[in-house]
This record gives C-alpha cells, sequence and structure tokens, in this order.
C-alpha cells in the first residue's frame, strides 16, 4: 500500500507528527507564526478522543499541560515569542517536576512584539537558559517539513524517557513553508511511552532514583498517591531544604541529560571529511548553508556543515573536534551571535569562529554566506 | 468520639507549617470532613494549589496532590479534570494566588464552569512573604507594603466569581467551623465550577498591625460581621453595613466543561 503523502506546512507537519507519537492533548493560546499547530490539533484531537483546549493566556496553556502530563497524558504546546518567555516559569516547574511534555516554539522576531510575522532564530540561548536555576533542557532544531514531522515524535520519545519537557525550535520560514510530507506507517517509527512504577503504591517514590537516573512516573488516578511541587524536594516528592538532599536531586536532574547524551544527540554532517571550513547552521539557515557547501566545492573550497538536531545539549564533543580539523567554523544565524557563542566556548581558539546574524526579518541568503567564507578564509 | 483526620493526612507530615492562631487548619479540617461526606476516593481525588500559606495544604492530604506555581492552580487543575474528567478536582489556595497573581485564570475557570472545587481561604493578606497587601485586603487597612493605609479598593471574591460565570458560589467563616464542611460538600456535589470561599484570619501579619489584640479577637470579628443569607433578607441596607454574608450565596445549573468537549469528540467523529 502505498504511503500517506502530503503537502503541508511545517507547523501541520509538526501536529500531525505529535498525533503519530501518541499526543491525546493540546494547550495553547493563538499567537503568530505557530497557530497552525493548534488549528490542526483542534480538528484532529477529538477526532481520536483526545482533548483540545484553548486556554486564557500562554502561562495557562503550559500549566494546562502539566496538569493534564500528569494524569499521563502525552501533551503538547505551540507559541512563539512572546509566549514562549511567559512559559519560563511554568518551564522550569516542569524540569524540576520532571513532567514529560513538548512545547513547540516558532521563533519570529523580537525582542517583545517585534516582527510577528517574520522569521527568526534569536531565541536559541532562551531555550536553554530561559527559565531560572540550574537545570538540563533537551531542544531540537528540524529544519524540513519531514523532518518536522519526524523530529516532533522524536521530541515526545524523548520528553517520556527522560521525564522532561523538550523544546522544538522551528522559524517562521520552516513553520510556515510547504513540503512533501510522507506519513510513517504505524510501527515504521519508534514510538515511546514513559516508564510507570514497577512498586507498590504504598513503595512508591516519584523521584526514586535508585533504579537509574529516570524515576518511574505514575499517572494521577491510576491507584499511586503522591506529591508534587516546584519546590527542591526529597525523593518521596517532598519539600526539602537538606543540602545533600537538594545538591543531589538538582545534579540528578542534569546528569539525566548529559550523561545521556549518545542517545539525545542527532545531526548532519554534510562533507565534513575533508572540510576545512565548517558552516554550523540550523534550521532554515542550513538550507542556505547547504546550497552555499554546494557553491564553494564547485569554486575548489573544501566546505562542509555540521547541522544539529539536537542543539542543546550542545555537541560540545564534535564541534571541539571539527574546531581541530578546520580552519574556520562559520555560524550563519538569523540573530546576533547566539549558538556561535557555543562555538567559540567548544573550539577554544582553536579555528576561526565567525557569524553572520541577520535580524530584519529576511533570511539569510547563499550570497551572504559564500562571501563570508571567502573572507575569512 | 473524636473525628478521625487522621486517615486522611500522610503519615508524618505534621505538624504543619501554619501558624498558631491561623484559621487554615480549621478549613483543613473542614475539607477533610466534606471529602469524607462525599466518599472520594483518594485514588481519584487531586488536589491542586499555588503558592501561598494556603497552598501548602495539599502536601497534608493523602491524595494526589499538586503544588504548583504562584497563581496557576486553576490552570493546572483545568489540564488535570479536562485529560481526566472522571477525577475529583479540588483546587486550594489563598485570596492573593487566587486573585491578584492567579485571577486570569481563576475567572476562566469560573466562565468555563469546569467540574472542580475552589476553596479561596481569604486572610486578606499575603501571610507567607511577610504581610504585603493584597486585592482582599480592606480598604484603608496596614501592610507591610501599606503602612500608611491600603489605598486600594477591595475584590468582593464571590462576586467576582458569579460575575465570572461560577455556577455554585458558597461564603463561611473560619469561625463557623461547622459550616465549612457543608459548603465545601455542596460544592464537591454541584456538577461546574463551585467556589467556595472561607474569610480566615492571619493574627501574625495582619492581624499585629490592624490593632487586633488576639487570634479571639480576629475570630470574633469573623462572628460578628457573618450574617447568613437567610437572615440578611430580612435586614435593611443600614443593618447590613460592613457585614458579609454567608452561606450558599449562588447556585444555576449550565453547561459543564468536560461534558461539552465530550459532544465536540462526539461531533468531530460524526455521531
Amino acid at each position: 500500500m502505498a504511503k500517506k503523502v502530503a503537502l503541508m506546512q511545517g507547523n501541520e507537519a509538526c501536529a500531525h507528527g505529535a498525533l503519530y507519537a501518541g499526543c491525546n492533548f493540546f494547550a495553547g493560546y493563538p499567537i503568530t507564526p505557530s497557530t497552525e499547530v493548534a488549528e490542526v490539533m483542534s480538528v484532529e484531537l477529538p477526532k481520536i478522543g483526545g482533548k483540545f483546549i484553548q486556554m486564557e493566556d500562554e502561562i495557562g496553556a503550559t500549566a494546562a499541560l502539566i496538569g493534564a502530563a500528569l494524569t499521563g497524558a502525552k501533551a503538547l504546546d505551540s507559541t512563539s515569542g512572546p509566549g514562549m518567555s511567559l512559559k519560563q516559569e511554568l518551564l522550569g516547574y516542569a524540569c524540576i517536576a520532571e513532567i514529560p511534555c513538548v512545547i513547540v516554539n516558532v521563533q519570529r522576531g523580537g525582542p517583545s512584539t517585534g516582527m510577528p510575522t517574520g522569521p527568526s532564530q534569536s531565541d536559541m540561548q532562551q531555550a536553554m537558559w530561559g527559565t531560572h536555576g540550574d537545570h538540563a533542557a533537551i531542544v531540537l532544531t528540524p529544519a524540513s517539513c519531514q523532518e518536522i514531522y519526524e523530529e516532533t515524535v522524536r521530541a515526545f520519545n524523548l520528553a517520556e524517557k527522560y521525564r522532561m519537557p523538550v523544546q522544538i525550535q522551528l522559524d517562521e520560514i520552516c513553520a510556515h513553508m510547504r513540503e512533501r510530507v510522507e506519513f510513517a506507517e504505524p510501527g515504521e517509527l519508534e514510538v515511546i511511552d514513559r516508564e510507570a512504577p514497577s512498586v507498590p503504591p504504598e513503595e512508591y517514590k516519584p523521584f526514586d532514583d535508585t533504579k537509574g537516573l529516570v524515576p518511574p512516573l505514575a499517572a494521577f488516578g491510576s491507584g499511586y498517591r503522591y506529591h508534587v511541587t516546584g519546590l527542591n524536594k526529597a525523593a518521596d516528592g517532598f519539600p526539602t531544604t537538606k543540602a545533600e538532599l537538594v545538591d543531589a536531586e538538582e545534579r540528578r536532574q542534569i546528569d539525566k541529560v548529559m550523561l545521556n547524551q549518545k542517545d539525545i544527540q542527532k545531526n548532519e554532517e554534510y562533507l565534513l571529511d575533508d572540510a576545512e571550513v565548517v558552516l554550523f547552521a540550523y534550521g532554515s539557515t542550513s538550507r542556505s548553508a547547504r546550497y552555499a557547501v554546494n557553491e564553494l566545492r564547485k569554486e575548489g573550497v573544501k566546505a562542509g556543515m555540521f547541522r544539529p538536531l539536537t542543539m542543546w545539549p550542545f555537541p560540545d564533543e564534535r564541534i571541539a573536534e571539527l574546531a581541530d580539523q578546520a580552519k574556520a567554523i562559520v555560524c550563519p544565524e538569523m540573530n546576533l551571535g547566539q549558538m556561535v557563542r557555543e562555538v567559540e566556548r567548544v573550539a577554544k581558539g582553536n579555528c576561526t569562529v565567525a557569524h553572520i546574524g541577520r535580524v530584519d526579518g529576511e533570511p539569510i541568503n547563499p550570497g551572504q554566506i559564500i562571501d563570508k567564507v571567502k573572507e575569512v578564509l | 468520639m473524636a473525628y478521625d483526620y487522621e486517615k486522611s493526612i500522610r503519615p508524618g507530615k505534621l505538624p504543619h507549617i501554619w501558624c498558631p492562631g491561623c484559621g487554615h487548619g480549621i478549613v483543613m479540617k473542614g475539607l477533610i470532613r466534606a471529602m469524607d461526606s462525599c466518599e472520594l476516593d483518594r485514588d481519584n481525588t487531586a488536589v491542586v494549589s499555588g503558592i501561598g500559606c494556603a497552598s501548602r495544604l495539599p502536601g497534608y492530604l493523602d491524595t494526589c496532590t499538586l503544588h504548583t506555581a504562584h497563581g496557576r492552580a486553576a490552570a493546572f487543575a483545568t489540564g488535570v479534570k479536562m485529560a481526566k474528567p472522571e477525577m475529583n478536582v479540588i483546587v486550594v489556595g489563598g485570596d492573593g494566588d487566587g486573585t491578584a497573581i492567579g485571577g486570569n485564570h481563576f475567572i476562566h475557570a469560573c466562565r468555563r464552569n469546569i467540574d472542580m472545587t475552589y476553596l479561596v481561604m481569604n486572610n486578606s493578606i499575603y501571610g507567607m512573604t511577610g504581610g504585603q497587601f493584597s486585592p482582599c485586603t480592606p480598604t484603608g487597612a496596614k501592610a507591610s507594603t501599606t503602612v500608611y493605609g491600603n489605598p486600594d479598593p477591595t475584590f468582593d471574591i464571590a462576586k467576582l466569581a458569579i460575575g465570572a460565570g461560577a455556577t455554585f458560589v458558597a461564603r463561611g467563616t473560619a469561625f463557623h467551623a461547622t459550616q465549612i464542611d457543608k459548603l465545601i460538600a455542596e460544592g464537591i456535589k454541584h456538577k461546574g465550577l463551585a467556589v467556595i470561599e472561607i474569610l480566615d484570619d492571619c493574627p501574625t501579619t495582619y492581624g499585629r498591625r490592624n490593632k487586633f489584640r488576639s487570634v479571639i479577637d480576629m475570630m470574633k470579628r469573623l462572628k460578628e460581621i457573618a450574617v447568613p443569607v437567610a437572615a440578611a433578607a430580612k435586614m435593611t441596607p443600614e443593618q447590613l453595613e460592613g457585614k458579609v454574608l454567608t452561606g450558599v450565596l449562588h447556585k444555576e445549573e449550565r453547561p459543564e466543561y468536560t461534558e461539552q468537549y465530550a459532544q465536540v469528540i462526539q461531533r468531530a467523529q460524526g455521531a
């Protein structure tokens, strides 16, 4: 049987990816340029008995998301710049209470209201550091409609597996461009569900790490009565200020991501084997970068591209290797210097690191990239 | 025989954090009696709160408990109820949590008429942070941020709830302890969003600044200002000056939100 194929926007592909992953709850608030995710979910979820709720604001949406996730739901929320700023506190709540959920941020110009219909990649550091307090983050950056579909499935898998919020950082171009999307057959893509507790209710501790860095999560209403709080807590879920318990919990929540990077990292390496200049590019900008690599190769320049699909945790190890190999790493981004800071941190001066920034609402075109590469070489 | 509260309290979680003379413990006992009288299955009941002294209540109850972020309890609870409508959902919190930072979520929960019970412990102050004025601090009263007298007008939580669409609204006081469980139980049994406001006291941060010599004075005030709705009907506006009505203030039938959404599912599935 032929696969189901459709021409659709990135935002629509995101919604369909979520449905493939078993998403059965959506809470959101309308905001350009992310609204199509909500629109598709409002149509599709009730068909499968799922729930869609449009909340009174973006904070309420993330609150409802977490509440639903605690009952066992696979929950999705989509937003853009100003909405993402509002969600930061509850993103932190989902981190500390270890609630699996997926939040899509379709980046637009900013700060503040900025340019609602213009593309941007200027929330990349916010995705890691936006909420207060030390924490880990998993942030994905797909670049095509097919990839958005598949990476949304992976986002749910990572959220469920590591019991934490996962962010998908789109940009307005990826979100609104239309491409062919091939729907996966049931069973074709891996779908992971969170681990339920194996102990009886009276022995259950929601943050018990004796069997691993990710404690099983019981659903509310499944016979397990326990406490959830945003306060620092002990393994039993109740608040504590005991230094050694707080320290251990904080470190475990970061370790569960940082010690599992091999599983979480994902990237595309394009013509890197002999590359003397590496383009570090993601999202829609990587499409211009690929074109630039091809053009530069025609001219005899040994160019290649490193394209992270997992942006956070940052791929330190591989970027350090590339900094040893290449003469230069060039980072085109629709911002004035965000992920380039990480590249510089990891490169440690072992190669030239250059940035191409654009914040005028226009995409970075291949010509700009080619010019910069020639300038640095 | 003394009422057995301990079966509903998590072992080892007492003593509670509340100050001597605080009414929150009286309200918690009322809530426990109400949950018992409604025979709520504790495995299938979620008690959700925000931040503040009152919001620490869920931690003591042996049920599914969710202590969320400041002001957001109603929105978290909405997610729980929407995703699992078969669960009993009770929100608890204070006046600042519910009507200042959480005001938007409060009114929209009322508007949706989602089947939850929202218990507000109104002690007219932000107690946990040391006594700053809340939207329910009386005009002219002293708080740590209104040492010259509070210039702000106050919210009437019951009127706010009725105006926003709550279909069951009641008010009691921490002095009238035996009425609390009856009001909450009626709210739990009501299909739709039920708001129960309990006028409460904070001797530590409100009483001391506002010339209440003791907790007893604060309780006496609650006794004196409370007028049952039926009695109020026979009183003149002059007699009602400075009083607050207690009992069931509002009750109506209106479609409940999760049932409305169940119809959305039926329509989407072509039924």
